[in-house]
């Protein structure tokens, strides 16, 4: 990724290469938001529900979502289920393995803090975004595929605010407000009313 | 065959287990000492009992429990094996030489309770990993990351 990263610097750079970045950046975000492919990381009873979110009634692959047993396939990593501290280290190796861009979706309450295994527990991981960068948490015990689907529909809202240079990002209609971010209701009174 | 057949069969064939057995909750129990524990499972073996369904063990505190359960295809009967174990010293003897189905059974034990069988062929951690400090399943066990659930839930 480093030679791409000194073009888009480059480019950032050299008048009128924003208009060459945006383009190369609106391409490539579409092309990597409509083929998230998955690598299916089903360790418990959550992986029941992505396995029926892969098949006729949910049919992910009209999204562009087709789950890979290869992690050299993919680009997001769907830890559905309990992750133990023995399973861990299997799973950041095959985290480790998928190649840049990647993401990560932890699906259920197991993956997000452990779930009903949280207290009085000697062997499971209290969520895996103890060792992963997780991008989309769903909650539930366990979700059903419309949230996964939900989750993958914002995990794309995401990847289409990313830009091939790495200081930049595209701002997108969708992306959900952060909690650090001003609430834009509040903006607006304070200026109405310093201007009264 | 039902329990008094199997209390009537066990007392004919073996009258010495006969005091041991008892029927607890609608169960066959024969609860044996530690010293003549492999005897009686030897004798159970050659009575019928041909299939070893389950090995666990329970924390009482002072001491540990072993309970084996033992089925039978030909007298389609079932009978628990209890053997009451002190816990400073968790030593008992394995079942493997009479069913195979023992060695990952008692292996998990081992693991979870630390109940050492002796001339177990491949007595090391089954489930958890084998740098693991403890045993989780004791009452008694502790892990810095273990969060304790507060009183209120």
């Amino acid at each position: 990724m480093a030679g791409v990263d000194d073009l888009a610097r480059a480019l950032e750079r050299t008048p009128g290469g924003g208009i060459i970045l945006t383009s190369v950046d609106a391409i490539a975000d579409w092309a990597r938001g409509y083929s998230l492919w998955m690598m299916p990381m089903g360790t418990a009873c959550c992986a029941m529900e992505l396995i029926a979110a892969s098949f006729s009634k949910f049919d992910f692959d009209r999204h562009g979502s087709i789950p890979r047993p290869d992690p050299r396939h993919t680009d997001v990593m769907v830890v559905a289920g309990t992750i133990t501290h023995k399973m861990a280290p299997a799973v950041k190796r095959l985290w480790e393995q998928m190649p840049d861009p990647k993401w990560c979706i932890a699906m259920g309450n197991c993956a997000v803090s452990g779930g009903i295994f949280y207290y009085d527990t000697y062997s499971v991981v209290r969520g895996v975004d103890t060792f992963l960068p997780v991008d989309v948490y769903i909650a539930g015990c366990p979700p059903r595929p419309e949230a996964l689907q939900d989750a993958v529909l914002r995990l794309r809202d995401k990847v289409r605010a990313e830009s091939i240079s790495p200081a930049r990002v595209r701002e997108v209609e969708g992306i959900l407000p952060l909690p650090s971010d001003p609430p834009k209701g509040e903006v607006a009174a304070e200026s109405t009313g310093g201007g009264s | 065959m039902d329990i008094k057949e199997l209390r009537e069969h066990l007392c004919a064939t073996y009258p010495d287990l006969c005091p041991l057995f008892s029927i607890e909750f609608g169960d066959g129990v024969l609860s044996v000492d530690r010293s003549r524990f492999h005897d009686a499972a030897a004798d159970l073996k050659s009575l019928g009992f041909d299939r070893l369904g389950m090995v666990t063990a329970v924390d009482f505190g002072d001491e540990l429990e072993m309970v084996y359960r033992l089925q039978s295809r030909e007298m389609r009967a079932g009978i628990f094996v209890k053997t009451r174990l002190p816990r400073e010293e968790a030593v008992i003897e394995t079942v493997v030489d009479l069913w195979d189905a023992a060695d990952w059974q008692e292996r998990e034990v081992y693991d979870m309770f630390g109940i050492v069988f002796t001339g177990h062929p491949d007595l090391r951690r089954i489930l958890l990993t084998d740098d693991w400090v403890g045993w989780p399943l004791r009452k008694d066990y502790d892990d810095p990351t273990i969060i304790r659930r507060p009183d209120y839930l």
